[in-house]
């Protein structure tokens, strides 16, 4: 395929110094507009010259957009909020380790310095065939070269796959579902406010977008309750590389363990499907038990329930059973 | 504006993807366009119905107070057919319209069903009712004509009364038939490229990336092209002076008023075993 690397289309750069006026020139320019977060993501793009928007929208000009602000009910951290802000934050530090946790296993430190969580959670798919601009179901066409026999999908999905086995990326993702975040997005027609499960949507209902933003929407704030403030957290990130890589797979929890039993458990595993996925059944499974290895087992086992290998990434079904042992148990224990 | 989205395959070569889908409201637009046109039409334009009548007295006498139409075979396929087709079209083109939910499944299964049901039509029309009913033949061609002059104020002898069908109902069956067999043959292809959860292989290679995308610009055009035959087709199923048709097709049978006013008994006899059941006189009748 003739790309030209490196060497960006040309477009128009807008900069806007407020949500609502950046919100406008994003409803106003629709499909042709790109917002543009820490930019780690869609230099990627534009360079390899996959994607042409027409207009790009510079958020980091925003203040609105950043810092991490105490609430009534919790914390509110800006989109534009930068992920070694978030890691270095006291309050989060101390409240919320799983996310400080979480973001400090995303990419290097460099890329913390300049990423936000706003672009973590909204960046898109990391599948080398979509990536490489090939018309796939995902960029829509109506194929996925990922699952087919030959087709190199050990990082691919083994639950959630609908015709795109492609996997959502994100560190923080899981932590924040973990947390019960809620995002705020400003939106055509006004303000609208998700649950973190909610924002992430997978190809059976939405195949070229892996989160419910469309053409005009603006990802704003992400609020977490202090509900889980301080309770019992594990993150766990498995990929190639330990200094700078995308996961294989993740897994956040977070659990409010009373008199020797699990009290309450909100957990989540990353890079196993489509979107970040919360087990709703582990958690109802494991409420009153204790957080000892044998309930690690069983819950590892209730996970992985209904996961289809692809032809190379049979190896994520173990892994996937013993993150989420290891989330309940503890890494000593689990061992 | 170009009706078919192309893209470039891994090996550099352009080859097509699908149907732009603006060509679905393209769709929606003509068969809303032909209802008001036709409805106008029929309601300042249209002079009443006429045709030439000559039946024998015991022509008539041999007609029963309900004369059988459609067995329950006939109506059980069409109204499977039609669920099957309202399934695919909705859950095919809502999502292309915003409309977002998990239709992969829902389309495929509807497209089986579809698929058997036209298999059951194709072998019972053939063997077990009179196959060449729904074909026009040249009495139709020869009314059709008389009907358009007569109806530009030409002179034309009247047109004979319609056999089971009119020419009109013939052409549209024609079309669908078409269209349907477009869709179901691409489609039953389409399913090697998804998870049916193991009713079929998954096979993506089974054709070239341009066999496989013209298979797609196909399977969406008959698509569209359905969305405007079935928008017409309800139309005419509701309207005024066709409801003892679609009645007929939920009951099975047709006033004898109306059969006589639209069907020339020559042309579509009514069976023999229906005379005998004047009161009640629906039996189903499956040799038409």
């Amino acid at each position: 395929m003739a790309v030209i690397r490196d060497v960006m289309p040309a477009f128009d750069l807008l900069q806007p110094g407020a949500a609502a006026d950046a919100q406008k020139l994003l409803q106003k320019h629709g499909e042709d507009a790109w917002a543009i977060a820490g930019g780690l993501d869609s230099f990627d793009w534009l360079k390899d010259r996959i994607k042409k928007p027409k207009v790009l929208i510079d958020l980091s000009g925003i203040d609105e957009l950043k810092g991490i602000r105490t609430t009534a009910g919790g914390i509110e951290i800006g989109a534009m909020t930068t992920l070694t802000e978030i890691a270095e934050h006291p309050r989060i530090r101390d409240d919320y380790a799983l996310l400080a946790e979480a973001v400090e296993h995303v990419a290097s430190p460099q890329i913390r310095n300049q990423g936000t969580l706003g672009g973590n959670v909204a960046q898109d798919a990391r599948c080398w065939y979509y990536r490489d601009g090939w018309p796939c179901y995902r960029a829509g066409g109506n194929i996925c070269y990922a699952d087919t026999p030959v087709g190199r999908n050990r990082e691919h999905a083994i639950l959630g796959a609908s015709r795109c086995v492609a996997v959502h990326p994100s560190d923080s993702a899981p932590a924040l579902i973990a947390l019960d975040a809620q995002f705020v997005i400003l939106t055509p027609q006004g303000e609208r406010i998700v649950n973190a499960e909610e924002f992430f949507v997978g190809p059976e209902i939405e195949i070229t977008r892996l989160n419910i933003l469309r053409p005009g929407d603006l990802l704003t704030a992400i609020r977490i309750p202090s509900a889980w403030a301080g309770a019992k957290f594990y993150f766990e990130k498995v990929r190639d590389r330990n200094v700078w890589d995308f996961a294989l797979m993740n897994v956040a929890s977070a659990m409010v363990v009373k008199d020797g039993a699990i009290d309450r458990m909100r957990i989540a595993v990353g890079a196993a499907a489509p979107r970040p996925l919360r087990l709703k059944a582990v958690e109802d499974a494991v409420r009153g038990k204790p957080a000892n290895a044998a309930t690690g087992e069983m819950a590892g086992r209730l996970a992985i329930q209904g996961a289809v290998p692809l032809q190379f990434n049979a190896y994520k079904i173990p892994l996937m059973r013993n993150l989420v042992k290891r989330a309940i148990a503890g890494v000593e224990e689990a061992a | 504006m170009n009706p078919i989205t192309w893209a470039t395959s891994p090996w550099g070569r352009e080859v097509p993807i699908h149907i732009a889908w603006y060509l679905m409201w393209l769709a929606l637009i003509a068969g809303l366009l032909f209802v008001i046109v036709h409805a106008l039409y029929v309601g300042f334009v249209a002079g009443p119905k006429k045709f030439a009548r000559n039946d024998a007295p015991e022509t008539l006498a041999a007609v029963p107070e309900r004369v059988p139409r459609h067995s329950m075979a006939a109506r059980a396929f069409h109204w499977i057919m039609a669920a099957s087709m309202f399934v695919l079209l909705f859950t095919a083109f809502l999502p292309k319209a915003g409309i977002k939910f998990n239709w992969v499944a829902y389309h495929w299964i509807a497209g089986l069903v579809l698929t058997v049901s036209i298999l059951f039509h194709i072998v019972h029309a053939s063997f077990f009712m009179d196959f060449w009913s729904i074909w026009p033949d040249r009495i139709d061609l020869r009314d059709a004509r008389r009907r358009l002059l007569l109806a530009v104020g030409k002179d034309a002898p009247l047109p004979d009364r319609f056999a089971k069908y009119p020419l009109e109902n013939k052409f549209y069956h024609a079309v669908i038939l078409l269209s349907g067999l477009a869709v179901i043959c691409t489609g039953l292809f389409m399913m090697k490229r998804v998870n049916t959860g193991g009713l079929f292989t998954r096979n993506p290679y089974l054709f070239s990336d341009m066999t496989w995308g013209m298979m797609y610009v196909l399977h969406g055009l008959a698509g569209v092209g359905l969305i405007a035959l079935i928008v017409v087709h309800v139309y005419f199923g509701i309207r005024p002076e066709k409801l003892p048709i679609t009645r007929s097709m939920i009951f099975g049978w047709m006033s004898r008023d109306f059969y006589l006013e639209e069907h020339d008994p020559q042309r579509w006899a009514v069976p023999d075993n229906a005379a005998s059941t004047k009161k009640r006189g629906y039996q189903a009748s499956d040799a038409d």
